[in-house]
C-alpha cells in the first residue's frame, strides 16, 4: 500500500471520529454515529497494519495476540462494570492511554528508524525529540493522575490488591481517599519538579539522552500524582475531564512524533473535548480551573452553624408519599448520593406510580451531580427512564415555581439557596436549582451532616421543607410502597 | 522559494483539528456527556498506530514496549466503545 493511500484512509478514519462526536448532539443520532467512530477505529487499525515496515510472521502474531487479549479484557470489563462505577471506569481508561503514549514514546526513541525519524548522519531530528518528549511528559502525567483519580472515585481497593501492598498499605490508602491530602508547600515542590522536567526535557532534547529521557519520564509520573492527591472528591468531574484532556494532547504529541495527521487529529478533537467538559464543570460550580488545580476545596472546614433559631421539619415516607400522589407536578432532584446508595431503579419505580396516578414526573439534572459529567443521565437510563423527562438544569430551572414537590435525592450543595443569597456563603454565586421555589420539597437525607462544600445547606430550615432522614433508596422504596 | 516543513503542516493541522474538536463539542447534549467521555477515550486509543510500528519491528526492548503498549490501548478502544455502546443503548425515548 503506498502511503500516500494510506494517509487517505487515515483521514477518512479522523473524518469518522469527528462523525462520532458530532452523533452526540441527540440520543437519538448517538448510535449511528458510534458505528463510524468504530469503522474509523478498524480502518484506521487496518491501514497501520499493511504499511508496517517489512514485518515478519512473529510481529503479525505478537500483535494479534496483543489485540486479542486486551481487546478482551476490555470487552470483558465493559460489559460487567456497574453503571454507578462508571467515572472510575473512566479514569481507569485515560490512565491506560496515558502509559500507551509514554511507552509508544519510548520505543520511538529506542527504535527511530523503523518510525522514520532519523536524519542522514542517523541521529533523531531535534523537532521528533522534542515531540515526543511532549508527548511523554503529558502521557504520564495523565497515567499517574488518572490511577489517584480512579483511587479516589473508587474509594477503595479491592482487598487481593491491598493484602499484597505490605508496607505501602497505608500511604496508598491515604492517597487514593477521596480527602484532599495537603502536602507542606505543596505548590513549590510542584512548580520545582515541573522546572526539572522541563530542565530534563531539554537535556533529552539537545543530547538524545536515554537518562535524561528516563528521570524526565519519572519526575513527570511524581507530578501526575502530587498534582491530583490535593484535590477533593467534589472536584473530581473537573479532575476527570481535566485527565480526559490531558490525554488528548498526549494522543496528538504522539501524533506530532509520528508525523500522522490522524492522530494529530484525533487528539485535539480528544484535547479540547476534555477542555470544554472542564470549562463546563467549572462554571457550574463557579469556581476558577486554577482554583481546582491548587486543590484543598471542601478542607477549609465547615462553617460553624449558629443553631439558634432554626428548626428542621423531619417527617416520614408516608407523609411525603401523601403530598406527592395528590401533587400535579413532581421534579425530582438526584445527586452522587443516588449513585452511592443504587437508588436510581427505586426512583424509576417512584416515577412509574406517579406517572400512573397522572402526576408529571420529570428530572432536573444540575451539571456538576454526580461524579462526572453526564453521571445522572446515564443512571436515569440504566433505569429505563426516558431521556425526554429529564432535564438540564437551564431548561427546568424556571419550572420549580409550578412544581408542587421537589424531591431531592442524595444531591446538596446543588440545591442551596445560600449561593443565591448569602454573600458571605463560599459557593455564593455558584448556579444552583430552584428547589426551593417548589410548594413542598422533600429531602432524602441520612443525617444533618454537610454536603462536600462543607458548607450547611440552608435549604433544610425553609418552612416548606421536610426532611425525610434514611438511606436513598430505602426511602423511595417506601415511598412507592405507601402510594401503591 | 523553500519547501515547508512537513512539521509546519502538522501543526495546520493540529490547530484546525482544535477547531473542529470546539464546535462539535459544544454541540454534544449534556446529557451524553458520559458517553461523549468514554468514546474520546476509545478514539484517543488510536494512539495504538504508533504502538503497531514499534510491535511490528523486531529491535528488541522497543518492540516489548510496542506489545504492552498495542495491548493497553486495545483494552481501551473494545473497552470504551463497548462501554459507550451499552450507555447509548440505555438512552431511550418516552413510549
Amino acid at each position: 500500500m503506498s502511503m500516500n493511500l494510506a494517509a487517505i484512509g487515515y483521514l477518512v478514519a479522523a473524518v469518522c471520529f469527528i462523525l462520532a462526536l458530532r452523533g452526540l448532539s441527540h440520543p437519538a443520532s448517538s448510535q449511528a454515529g458510534l458505528r463510524y467512530g468504530m469503522g474509523g477505529m478498524a480502518l484506521a487499525i487496518v491501514v497501520s497494519l499493511m504499511v508496517l515496515p517489512d514485518p515478519s510472521f512473529l510481529a503479525y502474531l505478537l500483535i494479534i495476540v496483543g489485540l486479542g487479549a486486551g481487546g478482551a479484557v476490555g470487552y470483558v470489563i465493559a460489559k460487567k462494570i456497574e453503571m454507578t462505577a462508571m467515572p472510575q471506569l473512566i479514569a481507569g481508561f485515560h490512565s491506560l492511554v496515558g502509559l500507551a503514549a509514554v511507552l509508544v514514546a519510548a520505543a520511538a526513541f529506542l527504535n527511530p528508524v523503523d518510525f522514520g525519524l532519523v536524519k542522514a548522519d542517523g541521529s533523531i531530528k531535534l523537532l521528533s525529540l522534542f515531540e515526543m518528549g511532549l508527548g511523554t511528559i503529558i502521557g504520564a502525567i495523565t497515567f499517574t493522575g488518572s490511577i489517584i483519580a480512579f483511587g479516589k472515585l473508587q474509594a477503595k481497593l479491592p482487598p487481593a490488591i491491598e493484602n499484597r501492598l505490605g508496607a505501602l498499605k497505608g500511604p496508598v490508602a491515604k492517597a487514593m481517599s477521596s480527602k484532599p491530602i495537603m502536602l507542606p508547600h505543596r505548590h513549590v515542590l510542584n512548580v520545582a519538579i515541573a522546572v526539572i522536567t522541563l530542565l530534563m526535557l531539554a537535556a533529552f532534547v539537545s543530547g538524545e539522552s536515554g537518562l535524561a529521557f528516563f528521570l524526565m519520564t519519572l519526575l513527570a509520573f511524581a507530578l501526575g500524582v502530587l498534582l491530583i492527591i490535593p484535590i477533593g472528591g467534589a472536584d473530581m468531574p473537573v479532575v476527570i475531564s481535566m485527565l480526559n484532556s490531558y490525554s488528548g494532547w498526549a494522543a496528538a504529541g504522539i501524533g506530532f512524533t509520528l508525523q500522522n495527521p490522524m492522530l494529530i487529529i484525533t487528539g485535539a478533537l480528544v484535547g479540547s473535548s476534555g477542555a470544554i467538559l472542564s470549562y463546563i464543570m467549572c462554571k457550574a460550580m463557579n469556581r476558577s480551573f486554577i482554583s481546582v488545580i491548587l486543590g484543598g476545596f471542601g478542607e477549609t472546614g465547615a462553617i460553624a452553624a449558629d443553631d439558634g433559631d432554626k428548626t428542621v421539619k423531619a417527617g416520614s415516607a408516608d407523609d411525603a408519599s401523601f403530598i406527592m400522589e395528590n401533587a400535579q407536578s413532581v421534579i425530582i432532584v438526584p445527586g452522587y448520593g443516588m449513585a452511592v446508595a443504587q437508588a436510581q431503579h427505586a426512583v424509576r419505580e417512584l416515577y412509574d406510580v406517579l406517572t400512573k396516578k397522572g402526576v408529571e414526573v420529570r428530572f432536573a439534572i444540575h451539571p456538576v451531580a454526580g461524579r462526572m459529567p453526564g453521571h445522572m443521565n446515564v443512571l436515569l437510563a440504566e433505569a429505563n427512564i426516558p431521556y425526554d423527562v429529564v432535564h438540564e438544569m437551564e431548561d427546568i430551572n424556571s419550572d420549580f415555581q409550578q412544581a408542587d414537590v421537589a424531591y431531592v435525592i442524595g444531591a446538596n450543595d446543588i440545591t442551596n439557596p445560600a449561593a443565591k443569597n448569602d454573600p458571605q456563603s463560599p459557593i455564593f454565586g455558584m448556579p444552583v436549582l430552584d428547589v426551593d421555589k417548589a410548594k413542598a420539597v422533600f429531602f432524602v437525607k441520612r443525617s444533618m451532616a454537610a454536603g462536600y462544600a462543607g458548607i450547611e445547606n440552608t435549604l433544610f430550615y425553609t418552612p416548606n421543607t421536610m426532611m425525610l432522614f434514611g438511606d436513598a433508596k430505602k426511602m423511595t422504596e417506601e415511598i412507592v410502597k405507601a402510594i401503591e | 522559494m523553500e519547501a515547508i516543513d512537513p512539521g509546519v503542516f502538522d501543526l495546520i493541522v493540529f490547530v484546525l483539528a482544535i477547531f473542529v474538536g470546539y464546535y462539535v463539542v459544544w454541540s454534544v447534549t449534556p446529557a451524553l456527556h458520559t458517553p461523549l467521555m468514554s468514546v474520546t477515550n476509545a478514539i484517543s486509543s488510536v494512539i495504538i498506530v504508533g504502538a503497531l510500528i514499534a510491535a511490528g519491528a523486531a529491535s528488541g526492548f522497543a518492540t516489548v514496549l510496542g506489545f504492552i503498549a498495542v495491548i493497553l490501548a486495545a483494552v481501551n478502544i473494545f473497552g470504551g466503545f463497548a462501554v459507550t455502546q451499552r450507555m447509548l443503548a440505555m438512552f431511550k425515548k418516552r413510549s
